[in-house]
């Protein structure tokens, strides 16, 4: 018979304490709050190591209740601000179209081969910054559908939006995190001749 | 005839949901005719496949990088542990 799964509370910290940690960061760009579930994280589990049923290894187990601590945490987010407007207008001077809606000065040519801007850290890093740049609420709706994966659906009972609401937000997250990109990458690849 | 402001919003809900096909075939012809809009689709979907590179799949101990967790940070947490 497998002997049952057995939990190891003492070395948890230094076993998972830096994925959980980086695991959070990525998605709450903001340390202590980071910090903060990673602890709640522990003590979570340490409170409920009884339901651990060893069909899932430690790790996941412990992901899992860090990836509910930090839902928690956008829907806390989503109650207590208030709600922006959706849509384009508030950024009268940044709105790439003109009055006809064709583009003014259209998106620039990223050039070179997209791919091995993945093995590049600077911009994975660059990545990071411009998404910590957006408001709350445009980043966690971004971090939710594209890091995170998880449908329309399920996002609007998080930031408690409609649906046509969220596409609005998204869209603006997507064009916000572009043009974040273009100036502070790849115009400046460009500056430098690279 | 769609403007470009128009087939931006409908790029970018076309990666959320199935847009109807009246719109599909406007952003279709359009993206034919403009090198802009499609440049700007292109840009889209590098942004979502970072995002999803940087969550390096649902494998812990997956490719995931940044700063570890600070000592003091681990320390606080063990103390929290020991005597919850």
């Amino acid at each position: 018979m497998a002997k049952p799964a057995q939990l190891d509370p003492s070395e948890w910290v230094s076993q998972y304490g830096d994925y959980l940690f980086r695991y959070a960061m990525l998605r709450l760009r903001d340390r202590s709050t980071a910090e903060d579930l990673v602890q709640e994280t522990f003590l979570a589990a340490l409170r409920n190591r009884g339901t651990f049923s060893g069909s899932s290894s430690e790790s996941t187990w412990l992901v899992g209740i860090l990836k509910h601590k930090i839902t928690d945490h956008f829907r806390h987010q989503a109650r207590e601000s208030p709600k922006e407007e959706g849509d384009l207008r508030d950024l009268p001077d940044s709105s790439p179209f003109d009055a006809s809606g064709h583009w003014a000065s259209g998106p620039a040519d990223w050039g070179g081969n997209p791919a091995d801007l993945y093995r590049e850290k600077k911009f994975l890093d660059q990545f990071t910054k411009c998404l910590s740049g957006l408001s709350p609420s445009h980043a966690n709706a971004f971090t939710l559908r594209e890091i995170e994966g998880a449908d329309t659906g399920e996002i609007c009972k998080v930031m408690n939006v409609t649906e046509t609401n969220l596409w609005v937000i998204l869209h603006r997250a997507r064009m916000l995190l572009r043009r974040c990109l273009e100036t502070n990458w790849f115009e400046k690849s460009a500056k430098k001749g690279v | 005839m769609l403007s470009c402001k128009d087939v931006t919003r409908l790029l970018s809900e076309s990666m959320d949901a199935t847009l109807p096909i009246g719109k599909r075939i406007g952003v279709r012809l359009h993206l034919l005719l403009c090198r802009f809009c499609l440049r700007y689709k292109r840009q889209l979907l590098l942004i979502r496949e970072t995002a999803r590179l940087l969550a390096g799949g649902e494998e812990p101990y997956g490719s995931l990088t940044g700063e570890p967790l600070s000592e003091g940070a681990k320390e606080r947490i063990r103390e929290s542990l020991a005597n919850p």
